[in-house]
């Protein structure tokens, strides 16, 4: 089998990673190729391409926007893997596909996962795939095709649901930072550090990287003691508008970041 | 295959695909509600609600005028005459008791229509707990009776401002505060619709419609069934209650009116029967109007209340496994068949209500046979939308 990068890159021991989210074909709709560029020369670890949905239920209204604009600018599932061939082409940066089950489903299942394979995906998160359909339809067809799943834990998952969790993640761990759909807001509070901590005192096998409600260099450092590393979406999303190109936008962001 | 097994599918559709955020809650309300609702107490408690608060048994009307123009009998199963004006109460009394045993302390809803969300505000009101119902921009305007009947009764009434601003992107906005507020918050969802056990416990509340029909048949006609039954499916609450008790009764026909809007084929409709297909939507595997990428697409009626891209997990199984037979309603066929009801038998319905009325004349009943229409909603609230048809016709 093909060595996947997003498991290189979480076995490589590095400390802080840092990924970004964000909605394909958004700004403009040639603009995926050109965003993901920028950020793997400004140094993010990987990044995870937002396939847009009508109906995100798991999303605030930043990611709302973006996916209704991008799904008006055109873009579907077939253009978004033309752009990862693209991408491919010209960085070996991981690419982890994010997005809703019912466009998988309606793609076809193992099509969809076959294209991901062949145009260069090396993980997958897809917020709304339960647990037991994951098991029973797609982590066959995962490893036959070399693609790393990753899973969700909040702060209300139980313990024994982090366990099974745990077994079927083969990828990393997204802890969802607090009870929230996403959209950043100000701080890390002390009850989210609790929550850090225990889920850190686990000692889960696989790294966790934390998510939702990062938006800077603070809320990703303070993140990043907690876990291997952290997630950025919201944030960067709205950081796009400020700069002279969105690509220039994404790299000055992300400077910031990891400066 | 008529109801819910132990992973909550119906057939091939229902299940509960849930983002993790929502797991918690959505698991926790799995593993009680059976438990909860046949609790001697809470029966007892829901009964007396629905009778003294409520209104129940609503009656079941012999409707001599319309039958003689039919030619067949026409039974009127009257939850108009409900508190509040519509079925919608009896899901929703059902629910606000589950949330207190849940020890939740505030409630949310989406509304349509606002026949839901008025509902809900009312036993919020009655239970002393504070509530916010989400409704969709454009049926704030088309429904500002309900939108002031919420207010007055103490709801806040939060827009709903994304995608097509209807029932759809209420429904988003009610899942998104509830991932927002997991401890203190249940979600009184209006129909059988959204993830499991939603659909099965609504369908359960509003049994009561069918269970009541079974005895009132007896006594109308000494046989406990029809041989056909009709109602309108937004989501498909009140054609649940209404089938419910003969679901696996093959003598009783199931005929689901849905609203084919300006027409099936017009690109502004809702007839998801016929222009669904399989997916998923609020959760739950089910049939949806959606574009081949997986896009779910923009619903239209002129009834804020079938303004919905799904429809519950029961009726996709119920009509694919033809044991339920759907059949579509334009606009304009609601509007007549609203008028041919005032002036035939004295009921305005809710123009919902009216889509099932318009079907009677294609529902290939027998003369001699006898049909049982769910009137699930009164006219009140569609005010405008008539006086709007009367200007145009010159009555006004
Ligand atoms: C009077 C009436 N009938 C029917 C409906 C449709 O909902 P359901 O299909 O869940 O009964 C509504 C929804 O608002 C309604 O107000």
């Amino acid at each position: 089998m093909k060595i996947n990068r997003l498991s290189t890159i979480l076995a490589s021991g590095k400390k802080n990673l840092l990924s970004i989210y964000f909605t394909a074909g958004y700004p403009a709709l040639e603009d995926t190729a050109e965003i993901a560029l920028a950020l793997a020369e400004a140094g993010a670890d990987f990044i995870e391409l937002g396939m847009p949905y009508s109906d995100p239920l798991a999303d605030g209204t930043t990611i709302q926007d973006s996916s209704q604009q991008a799904i008006a600018n055109g873009m579907t599932m077939d253009l978004l893997f033309r752009q990862v061939e693209d991408i491919r082409r010209r960085t070996d940066i991981p690419l982890v596909w994010m997005g809703y089950l019912n466009p998988v489903m309606q793609y076809g299942e193992e099509r969809f996962l076959q294209r991901c394979a062949a145009t260069g995906i090396d993980g997958l998160i897809i917020p709304d795939l339960p647990l037991h359909e994951y098991e029973a339809n797609f982590q066959p067809l995962a490893r036959q095709y070399g693609l790393l799943f990753n899973f969700l834990i909040t702060p209300q998952t139980p313990e024994p649901r982090i366990r099974e969790i745990e077994r079927l993640s083969e990828g990393f761990i997204y802890m969802v930072s607090s009870a929230a759909v996403t959209g950043a807001q100000a701080g890390i509070s002390a009850e989210q550090i609790g929550y850090f901590e225990r889920i850190g005192a686990m000692g889960l096998r696989r790294p966790r990287l934390i998510g939702f409600g990062i938006s800077d260099k603070d809320t990703f450092l303070t993140a990043c003691r907690y876990a291997d590393g952290a997630i950025i979406g919201s944030a960067f999303i709205r950081a796009l508008s400020k700069g002279s190109t969105p690509a220039a936008a994404a790299k000055s962001f992300v400077e910031t970041v990891v400066s | 295959m008529t109801t819910v097994d132990e992973k909550g599918y119906y057939g091939e559709f229902g299940g509960a695909f849930v983002p993790e955020m929502l797991y918690a809650n959505v698991e926790e309300l799995r593993s009680r509600y059976l438990d909860i609702i046949y609790e001697p107490a809470f029966q007892r408690e829901f009964q007396h609600l629905l009778r003294e608060y409520a209104g129940r048994p609503t009656p079941l009307y012999l409707a001599k005028r319309l039958s003689a123009h039919y030619g067949f009998t026409i039974y009127l199963k009257r939850e108009d005459l409900l508190h509040t004006g519509a079925h919608k109460v009896n899901n929703t009394i059902g629910q606000i008791l589950v949330a207190r045993r849940l020890g939740k302390t505030r409630i949310i809803a989406e509304t349509g229509a606002g026949q839901h969300g008025v509902a809900t505000a009312t036993v919020c009101a009655l239970m002393g707990m504070p509530c916010v119902v989400y409704m969709g921009e454009v049926d704030m305007a088309r429904q500002a009776p309900n939108v002031a009947r919420m207010r007055m009764l103490g709801a806040e009434v939060r827009p709903a401002l994304s995608g097509s601003r209807t029932l759809k992107d209420a429904t988003n906005e009610a899942i998104r505060d509830w991932i927002n507020n997991p401890h203190d918050t249940h979600y009184i969802i209006g129909s059988v619709v959204g993830p499991h056990p939603f659909p099965d416990m609504v369908a359960r509340f509003q049994s009561v419609i069918s269970e009541e029909m079974k005895g009132q048949l007896e006594d109308h006609t000494g046989r406990a069934h029809p041989d056909a039954i009709i109602a309108c499916v937004g989501g498909g609450s009140n054609a649940a209650g209404a089938f419910y008790h003969y679901l696996d009764d093959e003598r009783v026909r199931l005929i689901a009116v849905e609203a084919a809007g300006k027409g099936i084929h017009s690109g502004h409709s809702a007839a998801t029967s016929i222009l669904g297909t399989k997916g998923i939507i609020h959760g739950s595997r089910t049939l949806l109007m959606q574009t081949p990428d997986g896009q779910i697409t923009e619903p239209y009626s002129i009834s804020a209340g079938l303004d919905y891209p799904g429809i519950g997990p029961l009726h996709a199984q119920l009509i694919g496994s033809g044991r339920a037979t759907a059949i579509p309603v334009t606009d304009e066929e609601a509007m007549q068949a609203a008028f041919f009801l005032a002036r035939t038998e004295g009921i305005i319905p809710a123009l919902e209500t009216a889509h099932a009325f318009a079907a009677l004349d294609r529902a290939g009943i027998a003369p001699g046979q006898t049909a049982v229409v769910n009137l699930s909603g009164r006219g009140d609230k569609d005010l405008a939308a008539y006086m709007e048809e009367m200007g145009a016709l010159k009555i006004l």
